[in-house]
């Protein structure tokens, strides 16, 4: 048995297959076909149904051989993916007669994905570009397995279009709409979100600094700090929309409302992490208030300054969105979600969840690489 | 206290008291003493024996609440102020985001310095500290007794003819610990400095002293000073000759004398 290595993804992949292949008929009208052989229907897989088989059968089988690690993972890769877009392009036109095998096979075929992601989060390459890649390669392969599964799924089990729209028509209305998304992304988050979340965190920041020199203000400011982020932000929005107008700035008032407090917080926190010995240090230094603030104190507290950017990088994103819900410009993703909603066009509101995920993302991403650069001597980035 | 040579410290019936949740601590009682120029004074005792404070009350990191001291003619206020001193801490205290000659240009970018008086002075005292071509490095790329290595260095920067070190070795292991005794000890002699150095090991308080303060606790206060009969020269090995262990011998008599009170 040295030239077999069984895994159970592939035993359980093999098992599927061979079930799916007992229970026969894919698709209602490939049952009503063998129902009446003598009538010729025309049904989904009539030409690619062995093939189907064959490919996760023959990945499956071939994956548990002694293969070198590379060539497994390809094999899977190939097997797991070649079929999975012959089952979802094979139900076009059929949406929703799909039955128990097709689902068994889509199963089967993420099995092989799963051992094909397994097989490669176990390889320790030496080269760095190659590690570089496979940190990549990894989380989207997992990534396109979440789209295969809804694609499969919505379209096999004919799930409405009001509930839940396939990725591929969300996808297809992305494209579709750019000049609005672009309209939409550049009102709410060039304008409302960048402009709140700077002068929010940078207010949170200036108010902790006199907050902490001036100790009248640490005893009444902070208090009142705590105060302004228990308000629930869907009775302060409105109240901002009629002070600021319909337009960004309103929306900006409510994002600079919802990033202060955690940027005060945490950087009254960040001024107090410095050591007594490095405290007293500067003390033997006759080092000033600013001094020791800018050399010693503000470099202590960047991890937690920088805590306080990546959770507003979040807030900041979904406080416009929301703002955006009472009285807007006929222009804004929080708008643009309100109405198609209402005109039950969800795939137009997928399109915007999709644009504010990945907007939120890599507005998070960049404050990330940029606090790894800054805080490059914390133990948590340098590692040990 | 008039005339030729003032003495650097100058401390008489000096007291504290530390108020705590539990009443009142008194850390130091009736200290009198008078370090003068060039001296190397250790200060030993067991732990609550006050010898932290005393360099602290020296270094105006602790207001002293009763008697009277002075730090080069001065209140150590104004000494701190006019950066007398240079202090070592238990731990090397480098601040980890900026390199090793980042950190030793601490202090003299607080001073004010010039870049390039900054960058000779950097050179200058790496090299006392044998810390030449580490310059770029991290701290914590460091091993401790290169990173304490630094932290001397850091203190010698800024040229003050008086050195505070509080347990500077204490957590590095035996044969370091040597190593850096001799180079402390070097550097004494090159630099003709004033320093005060707290400890609670007997060898490394004889290696290194010119007058040993031996200290006891519960109320902190000096129980004795011996004077060290060693010359100023010293190879590791003098610590097995007789005048070494008679030396030992006292110190650790009066560490004992004093303990005897609690028992």
């Amino acid at each position: 048995m040295s030239w077999l290595k069984p895994s159970w993804q592939g035993l359980l992949a093999i098992l599927l297959c061979l079930i799916a292949l007992a229970l026969g008929a894919m698709s209602k009208p490939e049952a009503a076909a063998l129902a009446q052989p003598e009538a010729s229907f025309d049904y989904p897989y009539l030409a690619t149904k062995g093939l189907m088989f064959g490919l996760l059968l023959l990945a499956a089988l071939a994956s548990m051989a002694r293969l070198s690690t590379i060539v497994e993972a390809l094999v899977l890769f190939i097997g797991a993916h070649l079929a999975a877009w012959l089952l979802i392009t094979g139900i076009n036109g059929y949406e929703g007669t799909a039955l128990a095998p097709f689902f068994l096979l889509l199963a089967a075929a993420w099995l092989l994905g799963w051992r094909c992601v397994a097989v490669l989060s176990s390889l320790r390459p030496v080269a760095n570009w190659v590690r570089t890649a496979l940190r990549l390669i990894i989380p989207a392969i997992f990534g396109a397995w979440i789209l295969i599964i809804w694609e499969a799924v919505t379209r096999g089990a004919g799930i409405p279009f009001i509930l839940l729209p396939p990725p591929s028509a969300i996808g297809a209305r992305i494209a579709g709409s750019l000049p609005v998304l672009g309209a939409d992304v550049r009102q709410t988050i060039f304008k409302a979100v960048i402009f709140g979340y700077v002068v929010g965190s940078g207010a949170g920041f200036l108010a902790a600094i006199a907050a902490d020199r001036v100790p009248f203000l640490r005893r009444g400011l902070l208090p009142i700090g705590n105060m302004v982020s228990a308000l629930p932000i869907i009775g302060v929005a409105p109240i901002m929309v009629m002070w600021f107008g319909f337009d960004w700035q309103s929306k900006a008032a409510v994002v600079i409302i919802m990033t202060f407090f955690p940027m005060l917080v945490n950087t009254v926190a960040g001024l107090a992490a410095s050591g007594h010995m490095e405290r007293d240090l500067m003390r033997t230094y006759a080092s000033g208030y600013w001094p020791t603030l800018i050399k010693l104190r503000l470099p202590a507290a960047a991890p937690f300054i920088f805590n306080a950017l990546k959770i507003n990088s979040t807030l900041a994103l979904i406080g416009a969105i929301v703002a955006e819900f009472f009285g807007t410009p006929v222009v804004g993703m929080g708008f643009r979600i309100s109405t198609e909603v209402g005109r039950m066009n969800i795939d137009m509101v997928w399109a915007e969840i999709a644009v504010a995920a990945l907007a939120g993302s890599v507005f998070y991403g960049v404050v990330a690489l940029v606090e790894r650069a800054v805080t490059f001597w914390h133990p948590s980035v340098r590692g040990g | 206290m008039t005339g030729q040579s003032p003495a650097v410290v100058s401390a008489s019936k000096l007291g504290l008291t530390f108020q705590t949740n539990d009443g009142p601590v008194q850390a130091l009682s009736n200290v009198d003493l008078t370090i003068g120029k060039g001296e190397f004074v250790s200060f030993i005792g067991p732990s609550g024996c006050g010898k932290t404070t005393l360099l602290r009350v020296i270094a105006d990191l602790e207001k002293p609440t009763s008697g009277a001291i002075s730090v080069n003619g001065m209140t150590p206020e104004q000494a701190r102020e006019k950066r007398a001193y240079g202090y070592v801490f238990q731990a090397a205290a480098l601040f980890p985001w900026r390199t090793i000659e980042r950190n030793v240009a601490l202090p003299l970018e607080i001073i004010g310095l010039s870049k390039a008086e900054q960058a000779e002075r950097i050179k200058r005292t790496l090299e006392l500290v044998n810390l030449a071509g580490f310059e770029k490095k991290y701290p914590w790329q460091l091993s401790g007794g290169m990173q304490q290595r630094a932290s001397i260095a850091r203190a010698l920067a800024f040229d003050a003819d008086l050195l505070l070190m509080d347990e500077p070795f204490g957590a590095l292991d035996e044969i370091v610990r040597d190593h850096l005794n001799e180079q402390l000890l070097e550097l004494w002699e090159r630099t003709n400095k004033t320093i005060c150095f707290v400890t609670h090991s007997i060898p490394e308080a004889v290696y290194l002293s010119t007058r040993i303060v031996v200290m006891s606790p519960r109320p902190g206060r000096v129980s004795d000073v011996i004077e060290s009969t060693l010359p100023r020269k010293r190879p590791l090995d003098i610590r097995e000759t007789p005048e070494f262990l008679a030396i030992a011998a006292r110190v650790r008599d009066g560490l004992r004398a004093g303990h005897s009170y609690d028992d």
